[in-house]
Parts: C-alpha cells; structure tokens; sequence
C-alpha cells in the first residue's frame, strides 16, 4: 500500500481503533433550532452536519409550485471550519450542486409529496465538520429533520457508506479510509428494503460490490434503530409534555419528569 | 355516533369474529411488535394494523394490506378509522377557525395571506368590510385602492371560510372582532399548543388582550375597551385599517411583553395554552418579582412551568 497508515492492521483493527464491521458512535439531537419546522444535528464520528427543514409553505417562488404536488428543495452549505484546512467553499460550488441534487433524489420518493400541492418543503443542509461519510450523514440527518417536522415519509431513509480494503470489506469509513479506498454509499429504506440510492465515486472491483451492498444493508438496520429510537424519544417526550398541562377538556395528568429538558 | 376510542390495552383477537354489540369494534393489533401495555407513539414506517379491517386516514398509508404510519405522533381512532397526529407540523385549516395571518401579496381583488399553513392563505376583496356600511358593492374604485385596506406586512385576524379545489384556504373578516391588529406583538408556537377553545378572544385582568389564532400565531396587545371598540355602531373604517399605534403606556408595554415572554416559555416546553395557565404564570412571575427578561434565563422557565404544571 502506498498509503502510511495502514487502513487495517494484522490484528484487523483500522487506523481509529474500530474493527472491520464497526460503525462510529452516532448521536442524534432533534431539539429545536431557531423558526425551523423541523431540525436535526446528526453526527457520525467526527462529521458533523445540521438539516433544517422549513415547510411545506408557499413557494417563494412561482416558477417553483406544481400543481399536483410539492416541490423538494434542497440547499447544502460547508462551513469553512468544517475540513482540517480551512476553505470557504462557495455554494455555486460543482461537489457541493451534486450533494444537494443526490439528497433531492434520494428523499423525492420518500416524501408523500402528492399530499401538498402548490407547496414547497425547503431543506438546509449545513455541514459543521466534516470526517469521510458526509453524504450518509447528509442523508441520515434529512430523515430526522424531515420525521420532526411532520412531513409524511414512507419510511426512515437510512445511508451508510462501505468500502474495500484489498479484499476485506470495512463500514462507515473515516475521511483517510475515503481517501485511500475504493468506497460506495447505500440509502435504504428498512422496512421493504427498498434501496434510494447507491452512488460511488470512485471504481469498486465488480465482485466486490456485491459484498459491500450487502453489508452496507445490514449496517443500514443499525441506523435504522439509531433514528427510530431518537424520533420516539422525542415524540413520547413532546406527548407527555403536552399531557403533563391541564387538559381543556379535563384530561387526566401524567407525571411531569419530561418538562426537565427539552 | 362517533365514539373517540384509544387502543385497547390487550390486543383482542376474537373481535374478528361476530359482533357481540353494536359498539364492540375493537381493534385487532394483528402486529406483534405493536408495543405491550397500550403505547399509543408511533413514527414513519412503523405497521399500525391490517388495511383489510381498518380504514386509512391522515399520516398513514396503505403498503401490503398493512396500514403504516408516515409521520411521528399519536394514533386514534375513531371506529373504523385510524389516523396518526403528527406531534409536530403545520397547520391543518378548518372552516370556522380563527386564524392570525400576515399579508405576503397583493394581488387582483385579493390578498395572499401567510397563515402558517402549507400555502398562502386568501383574503378575498370581497370578503371584507369596507368602509360606508357592511353592505354594499365593491366598486372599481375599491380594487385600486386596496393597499389602503392591507399592506404587505400587515397583520390581521380572520376566519376560515373556505376551501378552493387545491386545498388552499379563503379568509374572511366579515365581523366587527375580525380585521387589522395593532397595539401590540405577535408570537408564534406551534399549533398544535392551541386547543380550541370558547373564545379565542382572552382579555387578562393586567391589561393585556391576547388572540389565539388557531394556526399557532399569537397577537399580544393591549386592552381596549368594549365600548371604545372600532365600529361599534357605524363602521369607522379610519381606525379599523388605521396603521397607527394608540398611546400605550409604560406598565402595559411591560405587560405584553411579559405575556409574550410566558407563551414562549410555555411553548419551548411544549405546553398547550389556556387562559387559566396564561393568568396563573402572570401571577407567578408578579409573585416572582420577574420581568419579562429574566423569564427568558432557562432556570427561571423551568420553575414557573414545574409551577404552573404541578398547581393544575
């Protein structure tokens, strides 16, 4: 290997400690931020990224309404301190038009669209830092954002990248793992398994793929109760919140442990 | 008759069967991971029961004659019917709901209204009172000159009249309660924290009239006198769209702010307004010797909702 560090070591670990199969520790926050709708901060590792989703509202727009269901909009912006150098990225920017056009496509069958026509569902995308896996990151935290906001999904959409280590297939990988190997991303919807998307960037050896789109599948299932267990936290905390104040109509009251935090 | 039901704490599998009673359409939880002991959250993707013996309704969609949720919220029921309330989303007009909106556009005959819904509202110019008596034509003259009624940016508080083909909402401000607003500020907290209510015209004892629209837009202002009411006899169109302020004074600036600053500690922990909770937190932070800044710090906000949430 031309690389210095070595991607997977003779006792199977990677350059960060975890093993082939492992994905990095994931934390999900879906509290409030500012006037959006709905919002997530999702991070993998060290990649950070914040979705706000506005809508579905008037369209700022005309040209943007149709008349039979809402348009999807998707805005993705990179901090300048996201990268370990610091770059301002323009958002005219070609990698940056191509994120923003795959999670548009990626969540278009997703969204029950048909239900709001005229309308128009808005979704920021901001990365805050960035470390290898930033579309899957992208993905993941537009489902929260989407699920917090009560915009009808058919499902979780739930991505994970994997790639190729010579023969030996390894899951969510870092920044310098993407650098050096040949990697894919798979968004997959859990419950039909359905798959929205897969896309790669660089060239993956035929009989290798299949391999990794398997796994990647089953890694997905993990996501997938990652996201299910945070959007159920938050709705039972939202529901005994609401319950927890007197009822106009003389309901009954629930214990209050969930006003502590929001 | 419609009976409001919740799930049935034990899945009964024999309902299926002949119905014993005419009210006895229990639902069948034909799923196994349907949580035990009567968990009534569900969230996107989750099977709620078969399409087969339920109906589909709002969040919920029909794949391999399951009935799944799509959005995160409550189940309920109602007989054959099964919808999810989404916990969180816009709002869902009704015809006869009070709403508080804001003119985005002004267009022919009409104005486009932001009610916090999926699309602009519309206010048509019809469907206002105009100046020289309630009834009466609308005239070229009144299309020309309709940003003397309402601007853009303009606030104002309306009823739901209406729907067109397309889902989107017509306004109108046919009474003397509806029309423009002034004196005071608007707050906005999710809809779903305003329940509907007798009257959605508050007056507090501290000098302060709210509105709560429907569409969870709030209008704090101050007091005005009934008998001092614009229009109470011949329609005074001056001061009904009069874009003006009145003098208000210095203790009633510092109590709108003081209720605006209460509906958003409310709302930031997600609890529904009433009247009753909105005069028991005023009294609190009079109690409290707290002004309308140090109710915004999170220690403060948490006391008077653990207070006010406890008292009731």
């Amino acid at each position: 290997m031309g690389s210095r560090v070595e991607i997977l070591n003779d006792g199977g670990f990677r350059s960060d400690g975890r093993r082939q199969y492992e994905l990095r520790d994931m934390t999900i926050d879906l509290s409030q931020q500012g006037v959006a709708d709905g919002s997530a901060i999702i991070t993998h590792g060290l990649t950070q990224v914040l979705v706000s989703v506005f809508g579905p509202r008037e369209a700022k727009m005309r040209s943007h309404t149709m008349h039979d269901r809402a348009n999807i909009n998707v805005e993705v912006s990179v901090a300048a301190f996201s990268t370990g150098e610091r770059r301002k990225r323009s958002r005219g920017d070609k990698r940056i038009l191509e994120m923003a056009a795959t999670i548009k496509s990626t969540f278009e069958p997703v969204v029950q669209t048909s239900l709001y026509p005229r309308s128009q569902i808005d979704i920021f995308v901001q990365v805050l830092q960035q470390d290898g896996g930033l579309l899957q990151a992208c993905i993941n935290g537009t489902t929260l954002a989407l699920a917090n906001a009560g915009i009808p999904l058919l499902d979780f959409v739930c991505a994970v990248t994997g790639g190729v280590h010579s023969t030996s297939p390894i899951l969510d990988l870092t920044l310098l793992e993407e650098n050096d190997i040949p990697h894919v991303t798979v968004a997959l919807m859990p419950k039909t398994g359905k798959v929205t998307l897969v896309t790669m960037e660089t060239r993956l050896h035929v009989e290798r793929f299949e391999e990794i789109f398997r796994l990647a599948c089953e890694a997905g299932k993990v996501i997938h109760a990652e996201i299910k267990g945070a959007v159920r936290e938050r709705t039972s905390r939202l529901v005994g919140a609401m319950g927890s104040g007197p009822r106009a109509g003389g309901g009954d009251l629930q214990d209050d442990d969930a006003m502590d935090e929001y | 008759m419609i009976s409001f039901a919740s799930f049935p704490v034990q899945p009964d599998r024999a309902s299926d069967a002949v119905r014993r009673f005419p009210d006895d359409d229990e639902m069948d939880l034909d799923d196994g991971d349907f949580e035990a002991g009567g968990s009534k959250i569900t969230w996107p993707g989750e099977t709620i029961t078969s399409s087969q013996a339920y109906m589909r309704g709002h969040g919920t969609y029909v794949e391999n004659e399951e009935v799944v949720a799509s959005v995160a919220g409550t189940i309920e029921r109602v007989n054959k019917l099964v919808t999810v309330r989404a916990i969180r989303t816009k709002y869902n007009p009704e015809v006869g709901d009070l709403v508080v909106g804001r003119i985005t556009e002004v267009q022919p005959r009409r104005w486009k209204v932001d009610a916090n819904s999926r699309q602009d509202a519309v206010l048509m110019l019809s469907s206002v009172n105009l100046p020289g008596g309630v009834q009466r034509r609308k005239l070229e003259s009144d299309e020309l000159q309709m940003r003397n009624f309402f601007e853009e940016g303009d606030l104002l508080v309306a009823e739901v009249q209406a729907f067109f083909a397309d889902g989107a909402m017509s306004l109108h401000t046919r009474s003397l309660k509806y029309g423009k607003l002034r004196n005071g500020q608007l707050v906005t907290i999710p809809p779903i924290l305003v329940r509907r209510l007798k009257s959605h015209f508050i007056t507090l004892p501290c000098g302060v009239d709210l509105i709560l629209g429907l569409n969870g837009y709030i209008w704090v202002s101050k007091h005005v006198k009934e008998s001092e009411q614009e229009g109470e006899e011949g329609f005074d169109a001056e001061a009904v769209y009069s874009n003006r302020n009145d003098y208000i004074d210095d203790s009633t600036r510092i109590a709108i702010s003081r209720v605006a600053n209460i509906i958003r500690v409310l709302a930031s922990h997600f609890v529904p307004l009433t009247d009753a909770l909105l005069l028991e937190a005023y009294e609190w932070t009079v109690e409290n010797d707290t002004d309308a800044k140090g109710l915004m710090s999170e220690d403060v906000g948490d006391a008077l909702v653990a207070t006010i949430t406890s008292r009731a």
